[in-house]
């Protein structure tokens, strides 16, 4: 009789390969590695940026240089060599008047293997593409629909030449440059991105989309992104992330900022899975994200994180509640495995009346991993009604993994209502024995059970991610059981 | 349908089955009673394969394959159902939902595809009714919070809709009212057939007066000692079971 035990358990999810672990040689450009203020120029005219974006980015960069990499994360590994990085990789072989037929067949192969067809998602799904590989955008669909309403959708690089004054007003007012480190570096090299602005009382008639790679060995990847709801407007703003597999540790600092003016909603998903390393924990993505959204009156910002990927997760996206009675969601599914570590949750600032924020995370740790929440409800002397409710779950698999939650609650106004609830749970053999008597094998006993606990957020995807969402969650963790 | 033969199972270093022989044919009712710790519900766990036990001597044969060897899903997919004495909870995961897993797997097993919406929702339907559950049930996460009855009828709502050959009822009237007592054995006495058998594992007769067994069967300290009709289960709810170990001796 196989016998089906919690160490067994945990040998096969040890065991389970990353998926998406091949690489697809695309001849790239990239710049001699390290950075310095001739770097950042160089980055910017390779970009035919304006002066003033140049400036901004040189600004930046003093900064960084004087700054020092955060310290106070529940996480540990090697600081990056700032200098052995190169800081700029694109796919040579771009042409901005490509339509999708003419793109690198290397590259279309790559999507398909990632179950990303462009075609079909163009075909099937109605939704608007925005693809990052390696930094430069490849592909734009259904921008001719999207600009009939007068959205803007297109890379931040095409932004920064087509709508300047937008991005000039914008860029680093939710996010300043000197933020924190991670950011300030962003800011100084980000090498694209995606830019969005809705106009007013305009709803976004289709889930826009971005799917990130990182390809090149040894590039970093600094993506930005902008998106502003004018007054009234709504959008639904989907992020999705591969990586192929990579023996050296590989840099990813983005920056996203989210503007929802008056009466505005902003729903932003991300499904991540950047290369988490190998089963002994060398290789893997720093995944090191400043995420943040400025609410004014009335207004909605909800974020939506599945997270399964990354050797290290250093990531909290954010709300301001500035305006009276804007709302903050934070939804989050984090996975980690093997020697995965991953420090993240939001900050919830609440500055106007009667402002609402509700954080749902959901933590899952699966072999030697670490796997923590922390999180910040602050509410300031002006924020008079102001309520949170906040709930930190965490399921573990094994023994040998840890789930720790850091919930900081600053209330400066005496009429908050703060809410906050945690559990802790392990799947047990017991549940396991009870499915397979079922007839349902642990693989899928597993994956019922896991879903099952992620439901709550699951079910805040819109219906394109769910699915794919649950796909990577099977197969984060039980992709060779049996 | 069930041999079971010279079995001896137990945890580590602990023998908790000593040498259990029994058969079961198809459309019988069988009871097995004894006191607390005489190895009822290890005889359940061992027939549907919980890995926690370990078979050391003897064998399990059903549908004439000895089964001794399989995984617990593979027994479930040969038509073996436990109804669990303590049934787990899973959170966020239906009762709608989770049967249809088990179903649509046990398709799987046989080669079979997922079966169509239309005709699980109205197998699901015709099933709640029979067992009188309200159809609010069904989208609740499974066993979570539900009481001891609910628990239950959970147990044989899932059994009615993978209509087992060989059903093993792990003291299911323990925490069952009355009502509920009856709805459930009625419930099990609607799908009896034929075809198919039943094992009550109990501690009181209280469940036999409404599933009337065919055979009786008394468990002390790892063997069964005693067998026979649905009048030895009469016997020991008057006389309790110290007359049957005095009569060993």
């Amino acid at each position: 009789m196989a016998k089906f035990t919690e160490d067994d358990l945990k040998k096969d999810l040890e065991t389970k390969e990353y998926e998406y672990g091949f690489y697809t040689d695309i001849e790239s450009e990239t710049f001699p590695i390290g950075l310095n203020e001739d770097i950042v120029r160089a980055i910017s005219k390779k970009k035919e940026e304006p002066q003033w974006m140049t400036d901004w980015r040189l600004d930046a960069y003093k900064a960084w240089k004087e700054m020092t990499e955060p310290e106070w994360a529940n996480v540990n590994y090697k600081k990056p060599d700032f200098q052995s990085i190169a800081y700029y990789s694109a796919p040579v072989s771009i042409d901005p008047n490509k339509t999708l037929d003419d793109v690198d067949p290397d590259l279309l192969a790559m999507y398909k293997k990632l179950g990303i067809s462009v075609d079909e998602q163009k075909k099937m799904n109605n939704v608007a593409m925005d693809i990052v590989v390696d930094s430069v955008s490849v592909a734009t669909t259904f921008k001719k629909t999207l600009s009939k309403k007068g959205i803007i959708f297109m890379s931040i690089s095409e932004a920064i030449k087509e709508h300047p004054e937008l991005v000039r007003k914008y860029i680093g007012t939710i996010v300043p440059t000197k933020d924190n480190f991670y950011a300030a570096l962003n800011s100084a090299v980000f090498s694209d991105g995606s830019f969005c602005y809705i106009p007013k009382g305009v709803r976004c008639p289709m889930e826009l989309s971005t799917y990130f790679r990182i390809n090149q060995a040894g590039t970093g990847q600094f993506e930005r992104t902008l998106l502003i709801a004018d007054k009234g407007s709504y959008v639904s703003y989907l992020e999705g992330c591969t990586a192929p597999s990579r023996d050296e540790n590989q840099l990813h600092a983005a920056v996203v900022e989210l503007i929802a003016m008056d009466d505005a909603e902003i729903k932003y998903s991300t499904v991540q899975n950047w290369y988490p390393g190998n089963t002994e924990g060398k290789g893997g993505v720093y995944n090191f994200v400043t995420k943040r959204g400025l609410c004014e009156k009335n207004a909605k910002i909800s974020w939506t994180q599945v997270e399964t990927g990354s050797a290290v997760t250093w990531k909290y996206p954010s709300c301001i509640l500035k305006g009276d009675n804007s709302v903050g969601e934070f939804y989050s599914i984090a996975v980690t495995n093997n020697y995965q570590q991953a420090d993240t949750g939001t900050k919830m600032i609440h500055l106007g009346k009667n402002t609402k924020s509700t954080i749902i995370s959901k933590g899952i740790s699966a072999g030697k991993s670490q796997n923590s929440y922390r999180g910040l409800v602050k509410i300031s002397k002006n924020a008079k009604n102001a309520r949170n409710f906040s709930q930190c779950d965490s399921l573990l698999m094994g023994n040998d993994c840890g789930a720790h939650t850091f919930p900081y609650i600053e209330v400066k106004n005496k009429s908050a209502q703060i809410e906050h609830e945690a559990t802790t749970s392990k799947i047990g053999e017991d549940q396991i024995f009870y499915c397979n008597q079922r007839g349902i094998e642990t693989e899928k006993a597993i994956a019922l059970i896991v879903n099952g606990f992620s439901k709550e957020v699951l079910n805040k995807l819109p219906m394109e991610f769910a699915v794919e969402a649950q796909k990577l969650l099977e197969i984060s963790l039980e992709g060779s059981v049996g | 349908m069930l041999q079971i033969k010279n079995l001896h199972a137990g945890v580590e270093n602990k023998e908790i089955l000593k040498g259990v022989n029994l058969e079961v044919k198809a459309g019988e009712i069988h009871a097995i009673m004894g006191p607390n710790g005489s190895g009822k519900s290890t005889l359940s766990a061992v027939i549907s394969g919980n890995e926690n036990f370990e078979v050391s001597q003897g064998s399990v044969t059903f549908l004439n394959e000895d089964i001794s060897e399989l995984d617990p899903e593979e027994r479930a997919h040969k038509g073996v159902f436990l109804s669990f004495q303590y049934p787990v909870e899973i959170p966020g995961v239906s009762v709608t939902n989770f049967i249809k897993t088990a179903i649509n797997e046990n398709r799987k097993a046989k080669g079979l595809k997922d079966m169509p919406a239309s005709e699980m929702l109205k197998l699901i339907k015709s099933k709640a009714d029979l067992l009188e559950i309200d159809r609010k049930f069904l989208s609740r996460s499974l066993n979570e919070g539900f009481s001891g009855g609910e628990k239950k009828r959970n147990e044989i709502f899932q059994m009615a809709m993978l209509d087992p050959k060989l059903a093993i009822l792990d003291e299911t009237d323990s925490g069952l009212d009355i009502d509920a007592l009856k709805i459930v054995a009625n419930g099990v006495n609607k799908l009896k057939s034929k075809d198919n058998a039943v094992i009550i594992i109990t501690h009181y007769q209280r469940l036999l007066d409404y599933i009337i067994p065919d055979f009786v069967h008394v468990l002390i300290d790892g063997k069964i000692v005693k067998s026979g009709t649905k009048e030895l289960a009469y016997e020991l709810e008057e006389k309790g079971y110290d007359w049957i170990k005095e009569e060993l001796v």
